[in-house]
């Protein structure tokens, strides 16, 4: 059989990931974090009398917090796998991934271990992320100056 | 020529140790069960280390051997370097030969172990094979604690260890004959679906063993291949009937019988624990089978090649049991 005749073969018997489930999920569960946080936001702000931006970062802290030590406790894996991109993309994801990491290779060594493979995941974020982030202040500069 | 008959090689005994999740399987009657994946040590990597002394040990006490009444250890893991088993190894002072053919890695060590009995003084070699779900999941996929969702097609790395004492003297069951397959490539890229990597190797090797030995399917009573899962089972049906125009019926993929579908291990079992603990805790247990053939197959891949894109190689390696009463 040519390669191409049994690539045809492979997808016809494995099954289709569903998508459109999947990107339901991830908005109700997404959507529902991000709700969350902007109760959080409002109840920092009437409260404690914190500005917007401060409560913004009050809420990211928390939700680092939360999710790191959840991911910690054994069972922020399962969450993550159940709800995918909705608790992937917001900061959840990146606490999840660094702190997973982390695990790992606690018992390598701090440097050869936990220290090389920290951002084994989240580098890529934070790489990408920065470039992307540059490129776009200069589009943001030649257009709006 | 790739296969070849054995006159006088026998398995004498086996032992198995299971996971946490494998021990609530479909599995029933293993040796013994981990109560977590530590197992009492600090590290997976330690742990998998200590469940393959275990399993050797608890097998030589149970016969009352010590390891100098082996002339041999083989053995391996889907570690890197194998060296789960070349630790393990520091722990018995015999000859020790480490092989690789990922989770093939069992059918290999018969396949070698039985070659070394049979046509040399050899008398008793132990067979030793292990895989770690955690291990398999840092080292191939993702850390233990990432919950990245994962498609329908991958497999679950099953968990387990399992020593098996070949020897000269007439046992229950005996290596008839084997046949050593080829590396084997067809386009597949997705380490997600390794079902569908290899089942060309096992489909393959398969019309070589009939071939050479110049048998038909229906000598033998079951056909059970090693970890291909639902998905790859499947396709190794359709493949094997449109290439080589062989039906399969009698036939089972040990890593689709070996979980439940309630146990969400997405299209079944992989691993080398996989074949041996299917094999010896289910089949052989059943007394149905006479003539077993097992064929065993492994992904050849490596995370940096599957990552510079390049296709995985598979490989696959058919043993010929035949169980005497």
């Amino acid at each position: 059989m040519k390669k191409d005749d049994y690539k045809k073969l492979v997808k016809k018997i494995s099954p289709q990931e569903n998508r459109f489930k999947n990107a339901i999920i991830a908005f109700l569960t997404g959507g529902s974090l991000a709700l969350t946080g902007e109760i959080i936001i409002c109840f920092l702000m009437t409260s404690f009398g914190s500005s917007r931006v401060e409560a913004g970062l009050w809420l990211a802290l928390i939700v680092i917090l939360i999710s790191t030590l959840f991911t910690a406790l054994g069972f922020f894996d399962n969450w993550v796998t159940k709800c995918k991109c909705g608790l992937i993309i917001p900061t959840t994801g990146f606490a999840h991934s660094v702190a997973s990491a982390a695990l790992d290779y606690r018992n390598d060594g701090l440097i050869t271990g936990l220290g090389s493979n920290f951002f084994k995941l989240a580098g890529s974020v934070i790489l990408y992320g920065v470039i992307s982030a540059f490129f776009l202040v200069i589009v943001k500069v030649i257009c709006c100056g | 020529m790739a296969s070849f008959k054995f006159k006088n090689v026998y398995i004498e005994d086996y032992y198995s140790l299971v996971g946490p999740i494998e021990k609530e399987s479909r599995l029933k009657n293993f040796d013994l069960a981990m109560e977590d994946y530590y197992f009492k040590a600090k590290t997976f990597e330690k742990s998998e280390v200590k469940m393959q002394q275990t399993v050797i040990d608890n097998l030589l006490a149970r016969h009352n051997y010590t390891i100098n009444d082996f002339d041999l250890l083989i053995g391996g893991d889907l570690s890197n370097q194998i060296s789960i088993t070349n630790y393990n190894a520091l722990n018995y002072n015999v000859s020790f030969l480490g092989i690789y053919s990922a989770c093939a890695t069992f059918c290999e060590s018969l396949i070698v172990g039985a070659n070394f009995l049979d046509n040399n003084p050899l008398k008793k070699a132990m067979l030793i094979t292990s895989s770690h779900n955690l291990n398999a999941e840092k080292q191939f996929r993702y850390p233990v604690e990432y919950g990245a969702p994962k498609p329908h097609t991958a497999t679950f790395t099953t968990t387990g260890a399992i020593s098996t004492i070949l020897t000269k003297n007439k046992g229950k069951i005996k290596i008839e004959a084997a046949t050593i397959g080829r590396a084997i490539e067809l386009g597949i890229k997705d380490a997600n679906n390794l079902g569908a990597v290899m089942a060309p190797a096992a489909a393959s090797t398969l019309q070589t063993h009939l071939t050479e030995l110049k048998r038909d399917l229906n000598y033998y009573d079951l056909i059970l291949t090693g970890d291909l899962g639902c998905i790859g089972s499947k396709i190794l049906q359709e493949f094997c009937e449109k290439t080589y125009n062989l039906k399969l019926k009698k036939y089972l993929d040990a890593g689709c019988e070996l979980f439940l579908k309630s146990q969400d291990t997405y299209a079944g079992g992989s691993g080398p624990a996989c074949l041996p603990l299917v094999l010896y805790n289910k089949i052989l247990k059943q007394k149905k089978y006479k003539k077993i053939l097992i064929i065993a197959t492994g992904a050849l891949h490596s995370v940096a090649m599957v990552n510079q894109k390049e296709s995985i190689p598979a490989i696959a390696h058919a043993v010929s049991l035949e169980v005497l009463s």
